[in-house]
This record gives structure tokens, sequence and C-alpha cells, in this order.
């Protein structure tokens, strides 16, 4: 039996990144489910993200 | 400095002002507002572009003074450069909606304790028609004339024989009858009333003239907005000398652009065009008729006030929506989102005494797309209108990717020598 087959054949628990209606769905067939609110850094833009993450880098190296 | 040590010291000088409110006098004298100067709500304007509403406003101030006799003169002197305008910032002020302050206004100063720096405003002018709306009529000047001769001198007077008024202590109680302090100021209000009794009744003012103060002061539930905002003005002012703080300072709006200044970006205004808030209309009125964002009240937001203490106030929940306290709720869990920590003094019954969330945080508005959650009252962008409703509007992100842009490119130098 696959690895996937036995996830499945398992009780399902989820947690749901993104988009919150993947997350209604399953609620919907009593799935349990935690849906987390997510979005990329800085909507995706890549340039922005990276400047925010060498600034983030700041405060990691003096923890 | 490390950006996270400079962000500590940054929030633990903005939570632990001691504002108080001491003594009201001319801007002249208070504030050495001497030259024929015009101060506006907002990042610095240029005329032309100034909306009708903050137009009308500097013009009827002009004629207040007494430098001009009509409208058309008054432009005149502005055209000339004969009559400055400029920004309350720069000047250790604030004021709500176009926030006009000229030299023989009163202002109310609130010192704080703390760092010893102080702040100024002008006296809330009550509802209806006021300049703070852009209203421009007789019974504009008439009021303000009043305010300069009669109230604004026996409110000196009475603060200062008081010895000054804890605003710190008085906004925390407050926070907990309901105000949030930008769209709510009733408990504030009538505690600041409370305080003043005495003491007014004390300053030997005639019974005429003393009922007319404890008239005005009792007819207006916003009387303590500006006072509020002097007192977030003093706690935030000395947080701009943190150069490598990302904390967000100042938040600000004149009618046609919103401006945020970054403690680690000292004086430096990040501008965007300011948007149109929404909310509920009086009777008669609706969306065409309003204009876009004003004043410098959203101080109160960067003190952990006004939108982001929404949760403290179910009250004012309608304005964010058709839903109840939870909405309230959300509004006030998402500002966390973009905060450095709680307020320890300010804190909210409905969230198990949870402190307001309060430091905004630069790099956390960029990274998560959540912008400032500002509660505003609304101007009718036709000039002598006055307020025409209230609701919320959102700080533009544009705002803060500008200043993110800057802080990383002031950075990066002090980046490569440490890797040296």
């Amino acid at each position: 039996m696959s690895a996937i087959t036995d996830l499945f054949s398992q009780e399902i628990r989820v947690i749901n990144l993104g988009l919150e209606v993947f997350a209604q769905n399953l609620e919907r067939l009593c799935v349990p489910v935690i849906h987390m609110q997510w979005s990329p850094p800085a909507g995706g833009d890549p340039h922005r993200a990276a400047l925010l993450a060498a600034l983030a880098d700041e405060d990691e190296e003096e923890a | 400095m490390s950006i996270k040590t400079a962000n500590r010291m940054a929030l633990e000088r903005l939570v632990q002002a001691e504002p108080v409110l001491v003594d009201c006098r001319p801007a002249a004298q208070a504030m050495g507002l001497t030259d024929r100067t015009v101060l506006h709500a907002g990042p610095p304007l240029v005329w032309g572009q100034a909306c009708a509403t903050m137009q009308a406003a500097i013009l009827c101030a002009i004629r207040y003074e007494g430098w001009a006799s009509d409208d058309a003169q008054a432009a005149e002197l502005v055209h000339r450069g004969e009559v400055k305008i400029g920004p309350c910032h720069h000047r250790g002020a604030v004021g709500p909606m176009t926030g006009i302050i000229t030299p023989s206004m009163p202002v109310f100063l609130v010192a704080n304790r703390s760092l010893g720096n102080q702040a100024f405003v002008t006296i809330n002018e009550g509802l209806g028609k006021v300049l703070r709306f852009g209203a421009n009529d007789e019974s504009v000047l008439a009021r303000l004339r009043w305010l300069r001769d009669e109230a604004g001198p026996l409110l000196g007077k009475t603060l200062r024989a008081s010895g000054g008024i804890d605003l710190r202590a008085l906004m925390a109680q407050a926070l907990r009858m309901g105000d949030e302090m930008h769209q709510r100021n009733v408990a504030a209000s009538c505690l600041l009333a409370r305080a003043l009794m005495g003491p007014l009744a004390r300053a030997g003012a005639d019974a005429a003239g003393l009922a007319r103060v404890a008239d005005f002061i009792g007819s207006n539930d916003q009387f303590f907005l500006n006072i509020a905002m002097a007192a977030g003005k003093a706690s935030t002012d000395p947080c701009l000398d943190i150069p490598d703080s990302t904390l967000v300072v100042t938040m600000a709006r004149n009618g046609t652009d919103f401006g945020i200044r970054v403690a680690g970006l000292g004086d430096r205004w990040f501008t965007a065009p300011v948007e149109m808030p929404t909310g509920l209309y009086f009777p008669g009125f609706g969306p065409e008729d309003a204009n876009p964002d004003m004043g410098d009240s959203a101080i109160v937001e960067t003190i952990g006030l006004g939108g982001f203490a929404m949760a403290a106030s179910p009250s004012v929940v309608r304005f964010v929506g058709a839903g109840g306290l939870q909405d309230a709720i959300r509004a006030t869990e998402e500002m966390g989102e973009i905060c450095l920590g709680e307020h320890p003094h300010f804190r909210i019954p409905t969230l198990d005494e949870r402190g307001t969330p309060v430091g905004i945080d630069l790099r956390k508005v960029v990274e998560t797309g959540i912008t400032p959650l500002i509660n505003t009252g609304i101007a009718g962008k036709k000039p002598g209108t006055g307020q025409i409703g209230a609701g919320v509007a959102r700080a533009p992100l544009a705002c803060f990717e500008q200043a993110l842009e800057a802080f990383s490119a002031q950075r990066q130098p002090a980046r490569t020598l440490a890797g040296c």
C-alpha cells in the first residue's frame, strides 16, 4: 500500500494555509480543519521580500 | 544598534510616556508661532494641490487673524508667499481634520513628564459648522474669537492652577469605559470635565463666563479628541531620533496625501494619495459628497487607540461594517499583526485585560499587506459644509513600501561595514 493510500485510509486532520475556500469545503464534509491565514511576504513581490528578509536576518543575528 | 534593540527602545519610550495636560495659551506664546503662518494637518502641502475644504479653512484662518478682509485677498497673500503654510507636525503640534493653527489661537500644552518634551493642539470647536471641517462663515469666526478671548484664557488659568492633569491614567480609564478615543471620546470628555470642575470654579471667572465655558465643554462629546492627539504627539515625538528603528511614529493626512514618518528615518515623509473613508453618513449626504480623508488625528492609532482599540469600544463597531463585537475584536487582532507589542497601560476588558496593539512596525505592514485601520470623521468636499459622517479609512500601503526601500538603502552601508 502506498503512503498516499495509507494517508487517506486514516482519519484526516487538516491544517490549511492560504485560500480559505479549501478549509470551508472540508468543514462542509465534516473533516477537522484549522485554517491559517497566510499570504506570501510583501504580496509576492520578490524585491521587497528580499529587503524584508535581510532586515529580519539582522534581528536573528542579534538573538 | 540592531533593529530589534532600536525597536525595543522606541516602543519603551512610546508606552512609558507620561503626558500631562498643563496649560492653554495662544500659539504665538506657547509654540513661538509668531510669523504669518497657517499650520495645517498632514504632510507638507502645495497650495495648488490642496483640496477645496483645506483651502477654505486656510483662507478663513487668514481672515480670522485679520491679515485679509476676504477670501480673495487671503488667497493673494498665500500666492505671494506673504502668508506661509506648513504642517502642524513640524512645529510640535497636531490638528484634527484640516488641523488649522494660527498665532492667536489658544492651544493646549501637553508635557511628557517622562522625557521632558511638549506637544500642542487647539481646543476642539464642537460639532456642526467648524473650521476643522472647512466651514468658514461668520459663526465659525465668532466661535474662534470666543475661544481666543474667553475660553482659552480661562482654561489656561485653570490648568496652571491645577498642577496638571495626568492624561495616561485618564485615557486608560476612558478605554475601560468604552472610548477608543478617536470616534468616541464621551467618557474621556466626562472624566476631563470632572477633573476640571473644581479648578475651573476656583479660577475666578464671573458666573456667566464660567457657565459658557462649562456649557461648551459639556455639550461636546469629542472635546477630549484634541487632547488625546496631543498626548499621542508628546508620546511619539521622542521616538523620532532612534536611527535604527522601524517603528512608525507619525501617520497624518492633509486631504490630498497620506504621510508617514518612521523612527529610523527622522523627519522624512513618505506619502501616497489619501483614500476615501467608508462609513455612515448624516441624513442627506452620501459618499459622493465626501472629501478624501484628513487630519493629524491618526496619531491616536500610532499609540494603540482608535481603530487599534476597536475591541474596547463596541458602540463604534458599526463604522467597520454591519457586524458586532466580534468584528471589533477581529479589527483589534488584525492590528496586532502589524505591531511590536501591547500597551502596558491601555488595557481592554473585552480581551481579558490584554493591552491594545501598539507600535506599528513598518516591516510587518509591508510583509503582511495589512494596513493600519483609522477611525475618522468625514468632511464634506464642498467648502462650508462641515462634517457629513464618520467611518474608517486605511493607510495606503505605498507609504510603507517607500519607507521600507529608504530604510533598507540607509541600512545597507551599515551592514556592509559590519561585515568588514
